[in-house]
């Protein structure tokens, strides 16, 4: 009897010692727990102020401007005495360099990505991966002037009549630019994709390259098309390469030969600029940020649709 | 021991297998009868799954390992360990069945019709044909015909054993491996699995590694059993199991160790 009761009393002693530290490891959890939300609600708090300042300076804009007119007039000359607000030649420059860059970046980063998955040995992935990611590292800036003054004056050869600025060497260059995007990404999934998938097509008398394309690829389709949706979405927002070697003047065109302006390279004209504030011409950039964003935000959640569509299979 | 009137489909001789430093398989012989089930039982790490996956060159996409020996292959004699044998051609003609049901990420008539296609097959009769003989003799048909163009990953993890089974069977191989097949099923998934490979030996050779002795005792004509990367008795399921000669399988069986 008496041992029981000081069994029980040294039970109760204890579970309240274990309850006390329980309580303030539960404060401290919970601290952690708020300042780590605060964190992430830093970043939607910034998203939603930018997209709070683009809608309310882009009202005034729209005040003035039709929506309608916005989006059928095919001139883009806010800055003219006869002015036009049509962000159809932005668009379409936008359109044009983002399109070369992807015929340029898709196959070339998809091809790397399956040869460092599936074929390289793990020292020369070692190796290549780095020295492919520093193609990232490289200053926007730099690959501008390489455009403009090494890739325009090569592709003269071909194109005798093509202008220094151009859509063409503009949107090539960003391609090589976004090839670690898609390669790297790309090859991350693939990787993922667990050894026992290609064993079964191995042991199914398949080559390599019939794995890679039918087994590996499929299986990290969500992982790779998430690679291809960032890369479209880091050329549509590419600023510097388009506003340096394809020329600033907007124009309507499908033409790649032909200079042009995509909408960052618009704002950054803009924004150097010395317009005065509130005045129209001011106000449009804020109306061309807010496509450009309306673009990016459309392909996030497409991206996000094709990744539940395609979630790993494995 | 397999008599001397039996067809021998595949023969190792005097194999050892090393990764790296470590010998992982030590002076392995065996006879594999033509259209037989042959178990190999053992303890974890005896080199069971080692030997099976020499069968299929599978250790080729590794590096780090080297071996001697030999297997023979009949009739033709070749010996399937040769680096100047093809692996593919090796593969093309000797299938394997994982552990863990490893469907691809296609419709269920694309995964039993894809050793086909690697085969270069396209004629959409030929495939349909050979899609269905496969997958009824792997029991699996009548539950998929009407939702061949669904996705595998669909199937229960049986029904998805059961179409790596259809995807090994629809290439019409001379030897099938089975890799503990039925360790991640459920017993009825097993059963199933189990009566499938005692039918499958009136078509082709069995060689099935498993953790399972029961199983080995119910669905295998030989049985051998291997300890620390050798083969320390082989001969017919039965004898293993009521009379083995050596000490050391008699205390594996009867649960000693293991």
């Amino acid at each position: 009897m008496f041992k029981l009761t000081d069994h029980q009393s040294s039970n109760s002693k204890k579970m309240r010692l274990k309850s006390s530290r329980g309580f303030s490891a539960r404060i401290y959890e919970k601290i952690i727990e708020y300042v780590l939300f605060l964190a992430a609600l830093a970043s939607v708090f910034v998203t939603l102020g930018i997209a709070y300042v683009l809608i309310s300076e882009s009202i005034p804009f729209f005040k003035v401007v039709s929506i309608i007119d916005f989006i059928t007039d095919k001139q883009w000359t806010p800055l003219f005495a006869d002015a036009h607000f049509g962000i159809r030649p932005l668009l379409a420059g936008t359109f044009v360099t983002t399109a070369i860059a992807l015929i340029v970046a898709i196959p070339v980063g998809s091809v790397i990505a399956i040869y460092l998955s599936e074929y390289a040995h793990p020292r020369a992935r070692e190796i290549l991966k780095p020295i492919l990611e520093l193609l990232s590292a490289i200053p926007t800036v730099v690959y501008g002037y390489f455009a403009l003054l090494f890739v325009s004056p090569l592709l003269q050869k071909i194109f005798v009549n093509m202008t220094g600025f151009n859509m063409l060497s503009a949107g090539i260059v960003m391609g090589i630019m976004i090839i670690p995007y898609v390669s790297s990404l790309s090859e991350d999934a693939m990787r993922a994709v667990p050894m026992h998938m290609r064993e079964g097509s191995f042991a199914m008398g398949a080559t390599r390259l019939q794995t890679s394309v039918n087994v590996v690829v499929p299986a990290a389709f969500s992982g790779i098309s998430a690679a291809y949706i960032l890369a479209v979405s880091r050329a549509i927002g590419e600023t510097m390469i388009v506003a340096i070697a394809a020329g600033m003047q907007p124009n309507f065109t499908l033409n790649p030969t032909e200079p042009a302006s995509t909408i960052t390279a618009y704002i950054v004209q803009v924004s150097l600029g010395d317009l005065p504030h509130g005045s129209i011409g001011y106000q449009t950039i804020f109306a061309a940020g807010l496509t450009l964003l309306l673009f990016t935000f459309a392909l996030n959640i497409a991206g996000h649709f094709l990744k539940k569509k395609f979630g790993e299979r494995y | 021991m397999p008599t001397e009137l039996e067809n021998i489909k595949a023969e190792v001789k005097d194999l050892n297998f090393y990764y790296g430093d470590v010998k992982a398989l030590k002076g392995v012989n065996l006879k594999i009868p033509e259209k037989k089930v042959i178990s190999l039982i053992g303890p974890s790490g005896c080199g069971k799954t080692t030997l099976l996956r020499c069968f299929n060159r599978m250790h080729d996409f590794y590096t780090n390992h080297s071996h001697t020996g030999e297997i023979i292959l009949n009739p033709e004699g070749v010996n399937i360990l040769d680096r100047k044998i093809d692996p593919i051609e090796v593969r093309m003609r000797i299938s394997m069945v994982f552990q863990k049901p490893n469907p691809f990420p296609k419709t269920i008539f694309e995964n039993v019709a894809y050793g086909l296609r690697v085969r270069g097959v396209t004629k959409r009769s030929v495939l349909l044909e050979r899609v269905e003989k496969a997958l009824t003799v792997s029991a699996l048909w009548n539950e998929v015909k009407d939702r061949l163009d669904q996705q595998a990953f669909n199937l229960s993890g049986g029904q998805q054993q059961r179409l790596c089974i259809a995807r090994a069977l629809a290439i019409d191989p001379e030897i099938v491996l089975f890799d503990e097949p039925t360790s991640a099923l459920d017993p009825i998934a097993t059963a199933r699995i189990e009566e499938l490979v005692s039918e499958l030996k009136k078509e082709v050779s069995i060689l099935i590694v498993t953790h399972n002795m029961q199983q080995a005792g119910r669905i295998s004509d030989y049985t051998g059993f291997m300890y620390m990367g050798e083969l320390v008795e082989f001969g017919d399921t039965d004898k293993i199991f009521t009379n083995p000669k050596e000490k050391l399988t008699e205390d594996y069986i009867s649960g000693h160790f293991g």
